[in-house]
């Protein structure tokens, strides 16, 4: 297992090496740089700082420089928020960002499994139709859309729950960007779960468990359940991806201070070293969450064998 | 024309039917779809030729009728927006950029998926190998963000947003291709066309690809959903088309800023999007359901 776990691991070295490349040069490749402001600098104290920077040496030096940093855990300075390190900025932003990723992650699995069971359990039946008509409207209706629809109805109409921010951190601050967020991963989520529990009802071993007499109970969370959410499982991996983008929309509309905003401003302030930052840490988050999914779905799945 | 048969016995021949003609009964059977596609159809001719009878243009300040509600006495059907500009028209022509966004996007993915995917299962061996590995290296990279990137570093242009659209949605179709074409090869006239001595990419045009079809048309009419779902994400965020041309996304994030004033800046294109990506949504699942040789 742990060979495996290591193999994959090594194997997942080159997709990291891949997107820490493309950024780099992706970002030096375009038009202007972070010194660019409404004031032109002196040529001599831009060529100063460009100097202090090391932005002066060839741009692979600079890559290789970068490469060396990262290795040491090092993101470097921003160049926008000055006296500011980018590991610093993300360690202020990451904790919001991870909040709100955590707790929608949970509620799309949680709820998703279990009205994508129900409705497996009872197919065709005025349950079943329900639930995917509405999963379909929420795959549908993208998250950017049905949060201003919330934030209307929940904060403005009724005046229930706080339109955004953060506040002083209290639960319902949270409920609007965590329910926004989760909402299209619960329909894709239950549709999912519906599928296979479906073909899974129809198997032979569970046809056996009813025929030793077993409780639908028991045939259903002792025996289905499990073979049931291994596609759910290896979806987890596109639903970190698609919570941690999903989050930057989220996190603009609700004002949160976390990770994803400072992506975009960033971007558009040619903070180099912050926009690298921000990619490279969700993109080892991705890497590493695949990876662990691939683990979990080895060691659930009788078949898979490393 | 007359079959062999025909002439042989000199009754008709017993016409059989196609898988296409199969599906295309089991699709018409699907109410759910069915309706979908006209509803589908009926948006698509609204946003083509809608525009030409509205009074207004899709700049047009209405200086006298700033952010109003939607009045049919001044032919502003869905109010106007923040600086007096007719809802409707520009809800329409916001339509035509992501409808249009969302079939050359997917165009240029099934090109560049159908060609990798199938060249690297008739290959096989090494080159495929080599190839599905970069499939998997850049299917894990977290693209949106690359996307937003170009977006910010590069200005926004929308040939940009197909290429860019286009180049991160191709992975997908790539490996479903890819196996498909993994079990074509194997089949007789495959290996007829090669005993022939037919080169590779002729019989990949030939023979690999027409029988590719059902499978891609069932993806195309899941990729347009999501494509327009990008578009109007990038929009949403300031990055898409610029002002004072307009998409779905760009109108539902002026909509968002006025929606407590105006809630109708916000609601009519909001409709437009969902109902959009539902429609396709719904074929594209009916067709997978036709075309799906296991439920037959």
């Amino acid at each position: 297992m742990l060979a495996y776990a290591f193999k994959r691991f090594i194997g997942a070295l080159p997709t990291l090496f891949v997107l820490i490349a493309l950024a780099f040069f992706m970002i030096r490749a375009a038009p202007g740089g972070p010194f660019d402001a409404e004031r032109a600098l002196p040529a001599e104290i831009e060529a100063n700082l460009r100097a202090a920077y090391h932005l002066d040496e060839p741009l692979v030096q600079q890559f290789g420089r970068y490469l060396a940093d990262l290795v040491r855990g090092d993101f470097g300075p921003s160049f926008q928020y000055k006296d500011y390190t980018v590991t610093e900025l993300i360690m202020t932003g990451f904790p919001v960002s991870l909040r709100l990723g955590g707790l929608a992650m949970a509620l799309a699995v949680v709820v998703g499994v279990a009205v994508g069971s129900l409705a497996a359990l009872r197919q065709n039946s005025w349950i079943d139709h329900a639930v995917m008509s509405v999963s379909m409207t929420g795959i549908s209706i993208p998250n950017f859309v049905m949060a201003p629809i919330l934030i209307l109805v929940f904060a403005i109409l009724l005046g229930w729950l706080p339109a955004g921010g953060l506040g002083d951190g209290s639960p319902q601050n949270l409920v609007l960007p965590v329910i926004s967020l989760a909402l299209p991963q619960i329909a894709y989520i239950s549709r999912l779960t519906r599928g296979s529990m479906i073909e899974v009802l129809r198997s032979n071993f569970v046809r056996t468990a009813r025929a030793k007499g077993l409780s639908e109970r028991t045939v259903i969370v002792r025996h289905a359940l499990k073979p049931a959410l291994l596609p759910v499982i290896s979806y987890l991996g596109p639903t970190t991806a698609a919570l941690v983008t999903g989050s930057v929309v989220i996190e603009q509309i609700f004002g949160v201070p976390g990770l994803g905003r400072y992506f975009v401003q960033g971007a558009l302030n040619r903070d180099y070293t912050l926009v690298m930052g921000v990619i490279v840490f969700y993109g080892v988050l991705i890497v590493v969450f695949n990876l662990l999914v691939d683990l979990m779905y080895a060691l659930l799945d009788p078949r898979v064998k490393y | 024309m007359s079959t062999a048969a025909e002439t042989i016995t000199g009754a008709p021949a017993e016409k059989g039917r196609s898988l296409w003609i199969d599906a295309g009964l089991r699709l018409k059977r699907n109410r759910a779809a069915v309706t979908a596609a006209v509803i589908l159809a009926f948006m698509t001719v609204l946003v083509v030729v809608g525009p030409w009878f509205s009074p207004y243009e899709y700049d047009f300040t209405d200086w006298d009728r700033i952010l109003i509600p939607p009045d049919i006495a001044s032919g502003h059907l869905f109010g106007t927006d923040g600086i007096g500009r007719d809802i409707f028209v520009r809800t329409l022509f916001g339509g035509r950029i992501s409808l249009v966004v969302g079939l050359v996007a997917t165009i240029v993915s099934l090109v560049i998926g159908i060609a990798y995917g199938a060249t690297a299962g008739y290959l096989g061996g090494r080159v495929d190998h080599i190839m599905m590995r970069i499939v998997d290296i850049l299917y894990a990279m977290p693209f949106m963000f690359f996307v937003i990137l170009l977006m910010v570093l590069f200005g926004r242009n929308i040939v940009l947003i197909f290429v860019a659209i286009g180049a991160i949605n191709w992975l997908d179709m790539a490996r479903i291709v890819r196996g498909q074409t993994l079990s074509l090869k194997r089949k007789e006239f495959v290996e007829a066309a090669e005993a022939l001595g037919v080169r590779p990419f002729r019989i990949i045009r030939r023979h690999i690809v027409p029988n590719l079809l059902g499978v891609v048309v069932v993806y195309v009419t899941l990729t347009i959903p999501q494509v327009i779902l990008v578009e109007s994400f990038l929009s949403f965020l300031g990055l898409g088309v610029q002002e004072p041309m307009t998409s779905w996304g760009a109108l539902v994030n002026e909509g968002a800023q006025e929606m407590e004033s105006a809630p109708w800046t916000l609601v009519f294109p909001a409709v437009f999007l969902a109902t959009t990506l539902f429609c396709f949504n719904f074929i594209g699942d009916g067709l997978r359901d036709a075309l799906d040789p296991k439920d037959r």
